[in-house]
């Protein structure tokens, strides 16, 4: 009688344990492979209709009263919401990705997120956004592939604002001041207009951040149209 | 655990290993769509902004 039980107790608790390992080979799989796959559909369909709202161009952004300013850049964004599009030809001309408003879990599945007090693009200060180095689309995938003089456009429904990359950090995750107005100068009144993009680093981990510098070449209004050499893909182009 | 399972499956073994085929997928999709996305937020590696204080 007690033998009985106690194959049954031994049966029941690998039967348990086995079932926990083939979860957490699942929870791999879904992490590592899945979230790609969901994050790619969902990134597509953002770029797709911020493309279609940037067709209906000529009109002044959100917040702009009258488009006064010839300089005119987005001021207030809802939370959540796509407000851009980062092209990066180092990673194919044809790559885009969505810039969201916000740094939360969710709104990183979606696109990249943009720092909420950070300046938008164009501006004087720190546009600064994050990006997933691996999974959920993984859009900075190969952000240490960057070399100084790459160009970054981010695309916004009245401007087409040019960036070229300055210089990279490795930095731990307390290290705020990347993505201060005057990057890794705390406190400074900025005069120009800086671009901070931060994935995770090393790949597959959360220990440090691999941070990317950009400074301001050109903005350039939707209308005038972009010129083709800014993105032509430099030699080693990875994708 | 599953010995029991599969005598509770009606039906000859062909009919109780689809069923038991069924049931896996089942359990594979309410993973994938509820249960996994609910829990990443809170894994350690799944932190990708800088920010003060402790990293989530």
């Amino acid at each position: 009688m007690m033998r009985g039980a106690w194959r049954w107790a031994v049966r029941v608790t690998g039967e348990v344990l086995i079932t926990l390992g083939l979860l957490l080979f699942l929870f791999a799989a879904w992490q590592l492979w899945w979230t790609d796959v969901t994050s790619n559909r969902s990134q597509a369909s953002e770029i797709q209709a911020l493309e279609k709202g940037f067709v209906s161009a000529g009109l002044p952004e959100r917040g702009i009263p009258g488009g006064a300013d010839p300089r005119a850049t987005l001021t207030k964004v809802p939370f959540g919401q796509a407000f851009a599009i980062v092209r990066i030809p180092r990673f194919g001309a044809d790559y885009a990705r969505p810039v969201l408003q916000g740094t939360d879990h969710d709104t990183l599945t979606r696109g990249m997120g943009h720092y909420p007090g950070t300046a938008f693009p164009g501006q004087v200060g720190n546009f600064a956004f994050a990006g997933h180095r691996t999974t959920y689309g993984r859009p900075l995938h190969n952000i240490d592939r960057l070399r100084k003089g790459d160009i970054i456009v981010v695309e916004t429904k009245a401007r087409y604002v040019v960036y070229a990359v300055d210089r990279h950090v490795i930095v731990t995750p307390d290290h705020v001041e990347v993505i201060d107005p005057v990057p890794q100068h705390p406190g400074a009144k900025p005069k120009e207009a800086w671009m901070t993009m931060t994935a995770c680093h090393p790949k597959f981990s959360a220990r440090e951040r691999f941070v990317v510098f950009a400074r301001l070449v050109k903005s350039i209004p939707r209308a005038s149209g972009l010129p083709a050499s800014f993105m032509a893909e430099p030699v080693g182009t990875v994708r | 655990m599953y010995g029991p399972l599969w005598r509770l499956l009606p039906g000859p073994w062909p009919v109780k290993a689809l069923l038991a085929l069924i049931l896996v997928f089942v359990v594979v999709v309410v993973c994938f769509l509820w249960i996994f996305p609910a829990i990443a937020p809170y894994m350690p590696f799944n932190s990708y902004s800088v920010q003060t204080g402790t990293s989530r």
